[in-house]
């Protein structure tokens, strides 16, 4: 019960990650593969961002410019801001990947006119 | 695909409220060293105003407004301004992306020069993804036939 | 050191990438003479970085001037010179010679081909150059994506495959994703040279052994290692020719290069040797690798999806070499790395040579094709002897190599494997050689009479063609040199 609660995060993201993968593989549709991806990815982003957070702690952010007279800097009351920065990236990633695949799947429809994955196989054939 | 809708109170309502999108927009482009923003998120605020203009209006009438090779000049020009302050940075001797050099064209001390380094990288970051957001969009919704105008 | 170079490698592709949409917009002609430019100075700047590597030692560059492990850095040691010179080499080879066959298979979309194709590059270069976990992360998305894009432009079956080859490569992406944020939350660094310190103290965590599992997954879904290869051969027949031969030997490549960082210089040998038998599970994985390329190839007649299998058995000579983890089976490895990328490079551009004169490419149709392009046919002929192991071509040395390797690490069945994969390769491209330059007994007689001309492939095409034919055969004779001069030092320490 203790692992359970104490680290739900990781719960979480295993659940999301794992249906994403699921809908991926499994489901024939293009458009349901897309949406599992989009899960998928999604889940791992959510990972990242949680492993930055602390207990109590406030926005990565400090006050006032350069030059005043800057008051020592505790790590623990600010949230690492590491993740985040790289999670910026990942979620550019996965919007231009899904741009890319629904680029795709538009010449596909255009083409076969269906967008389940055994029909297209059958038609290509 | 998408219908025309003649709707006065939407066309209405979307022509009074895309400008202030976009002054949004730029203000989460600017802010993104004090508060939560920066570049990629602005450029999406600025491309959903223009996708506004679009599902509110005909897509001609936001064609006009921004045809497709501008759109296409606009996605490489925020990466030229990118690359392009990365490179003066290494041409005036230091590392690539190495903001603090631009201290010595800029009448600025190193510390902020690399402060509005950044804020140039975002401002070429924002003006690529709204025009790629624009392109996307449009591509997807004409299935591509607006692709014809280009050569 | 603070001089260009390693930015300059992968600048160059990167700002004429955005400059060429603007250029082509106004005049389209000029889209080729530039990425021409633009390779070359990358050709350029990554053997002047060899020569520096082998003077002064590794070279660090800190990009932003943010010392380790804050800032991203891009280390070139032997390796990775090595394996930026092959990547751009290659790369302009191949853009040499794309412009008419481009020209005929694509012609709306030139602009935005060479704009692909450039991006493509750039990620494949920055792959190489990088010294930093998530910059490669980065780096590997760039290609990929140039990647689906440029492969969906193909023929009829293309945006299926594309489409398959992007759900296994978002996968392979993410789980490497994935790793890094593993090995991240574990250590609080990105940078490898900072992990290969800092991980020994916790090899018998769960989280390193898991991130090193998703690792392997992840890079064998890119580089198409034996259960993980599926999106393969459909994505590269149905790609347009200059793309297959940009594409082929390099991505990869690039993938088993990725999987030799991280499994010696990141983790070190003490790991994935002894603690887990993670290279005993490679080995047998590639060997399985091997034997089901050379089988599979042998019941396709389309002469592009045949070498698409046969690539995935030069995949597996890689990760066998790695997975032997000795001296002698890494550097069969490495120099395999070089052949394969040479030969793969030589077997497509001749297939997209054929494709633009003749437009077959049923092995069975190529009847009298060696009166009609004699020279494009010696140099299919040339690069079919190497992929089998013929001395003096190249690929002879680093079958030797790893069939050394195996007998220094007491596998005799891998020494057994490679030659009996040699004899199926030999059958495979017997076969095609055999259509190519003998008359079928049938046609005994009537089909001598024709005359057919000479009507080889443009030069554009043919001087890239036996640019590479020259550099298999130089390159076997050179291998000595090669390996005590740069290869010999790339080989991780430890072994």
């Amino acid at each position: 019960m203790e692992l359970i609660i104490s680290k739900y995060n990781y719960w979480v993201y295993i659940i999301l990650m794992m249906i994403g993968f699921y809908a991926m593989i499994g489901k024939r549709n293009l458009v349901k593969k897309l949406v599992g991806m989009n899960i998928f990815q999604t889940a791992i982003i959510l990972y990242f961002v949680s492993t930055g957070a602390k207990r109590g702690a406030s926005i990565p952010i400090v006050e006032g410019g350069h030059g005043e007279a800057i008051h020592a800097i505790h790590a623990a009351h600010y949230v690492n801001p590491l993740p985040h920065v790289l999670m910026l990236t990942a979620i550019v990633v996965m919007v231009s990947t899904f741009g890319v695949a629904l680029a795709l799947i538009i010449m596909l429809y255009r083409r076969y006119n269906t967008l389940e994955e055994d029909e297209i196989l059958e038609l290509r054939k | 695909m998408i219908a025309h809708l003649e709707d006065v109170i939407i066309q209405t309502v979307c022509r009074i409220l895309i400008p202030f999108i976009q002054v949004y927009g730029l203000y989460v482009i600017a802010h993104g060293h004090h508060s939560p923003g920066g570049g990629f998120q602005g450029g999406v605020i600025l491309g959903a105003s223009f996708i506004l203009l679009c599902v509110a209006y005909d897509i001609n009438e936001a064609k006009r407004r921004l045809n497709e090779k501008l759109n296409t000049m606009f996605c490489s020009l925020g990466l030229i301004i990118y690359s392009g302050i990365g490179f003066v940075c290494l041409v005036l001797g230091g590392n690539y992306l190495n903001y603090s050099r631009l201290g010595h064209i800029l009448p600025v001390d190193s510390v902020s020069a690399r402060s509005l380094g950044i804020l140039g990288i975002e401002i070429g970051v924002g003006i690529t993804v709204m025009a790629v957001m624009i392109s996307i969009f449009l591509d997807l919704v004409s299935r591509g036939k607006h692709e014809e105008g280009l050569e | 050191m603070t001089l260009p170079f390693p930015i300059l490698i992968i600048l160059v592709p990167l700002i004429t990438a955005f400059f060429i949409p603007i250029i082509g917009w106004w005049r389209r002609d000029l889209c080729y003479p530039l990425v021409i430019v633009a390779l070359s100075v990358s050709t350029l700047s990554s053997v002047f970085i060899l020569h520096l590597v082998e003077e002064g030692g590794t070279i660090h560059y800190y990009l932003g001037s943010w010392d380790p492990p804050w800032g991203i850095e891009y280390v070139i040691d032997h390796l990775n010179a090595f394996m930026a010179i092959i990547v751009s080499a290659i790369s302009l080879i191949v853009a040499l010679s794309s412009k008419r066959s481009v020209e005929r298979e694509l012609p709306q979309k030139v602009v935005y081909f060479y704009c692909l194709f450039l991006l493509q590059v750039t990620g494949l270069l920055g792959i190489v150059v990088t010294g930093d976990m998530f910059n490669l992360y980065v780096f590997l998305e760039i290609a990929s994506l140039a990647g689906y894009a440029l492969i969906a432009i193909g023929e009829d079956g293309a945006p299926f495959a594309s489409f398959n080859y992007m759900i296994y490569g978002t996968i392979g992406a993410c789980f490497y994703l994935l790793s890094v944020g593993y090995l991240y939350v574990v250590t609080g660094s990105l940078n490898m040279a900072d992990l290969s310190r800092i991980l020994p103290d916790l090899y018998h965590s769960k989280v390193v052994l898991m991130a090193f599992a998703f690792f392997i997954v992840g890079v064998g879904l890119k580089m198409a290692l034996f259960p993980l290869h599926v999106w393969l051969p459909d994505a590269y027949t149905y790609a347009p020719s200059a793309v297959s031969a940009l594409v082929a030997p390099l991505m990869t490549k690039v993938g088993a290069y990725v999987l030799i960082r991280i499994v010696f210089t990141v983790f070190t040998p003490s790991f994935s040797i002894s603690l887990i038998p993670a290279t005993t599970i490679l080995s047998w994985v590639a060997v399985i690798a091997i034997l089901f390329g050379c089988i599979l190839a042998l019941g396709q007649t389309d002469l592009k999806r045949m070498l698409a299998y046969v690539l995935i058995a030069e995949v597996g000579y890689i990760a066998l070499g790695v997975g032997l983890a000795n001296k002698a089976g890494l550097t069969g490895a490495i120099l395999h790395i070089l052949n394969d990328a040479l030969m793969m490079t030589c077997l497509f551009l001749v297939v997209g040579a054929i494709l633009y004169k003749v437009g077959l490419r049923n092995i069975h149709q190529f009847t009298y094709l060696h009166r009609k392009m004699p020279i494009t046919m010696a140099a299919f002929t040339v690069a079919a002897l190497s992929v089998i192991g013929i001395p003096p071509t190249c690929g002879f040395f680093s079958k030797w190599y790893l069939v050394l390797g195996a007998i220094d690490a007491n596998q005799w069945l891998f020494a057994v494997v490679l030659l009996v994969s040699s004899l199926l390769n030999a059958i495979l491209f017997f076969r095609v050689i055999e259509n190519i330059y003998f008359e079928p007994a049938n046609a005994h007689g009537e089909g001598a009479h024709e005359e057919i001309s000479v009507d080889e492939a443009p030069l554009s095409m043919l001087i890239p063609i036996l640019v590479v034919t020259a550099g298999i055969l130089s390159l076997g004779v050179l291998s000595g040199k090669i390996i005590s001069s740069v290869i010999q030092f790339a080989v991780p320490a430890g072994l």
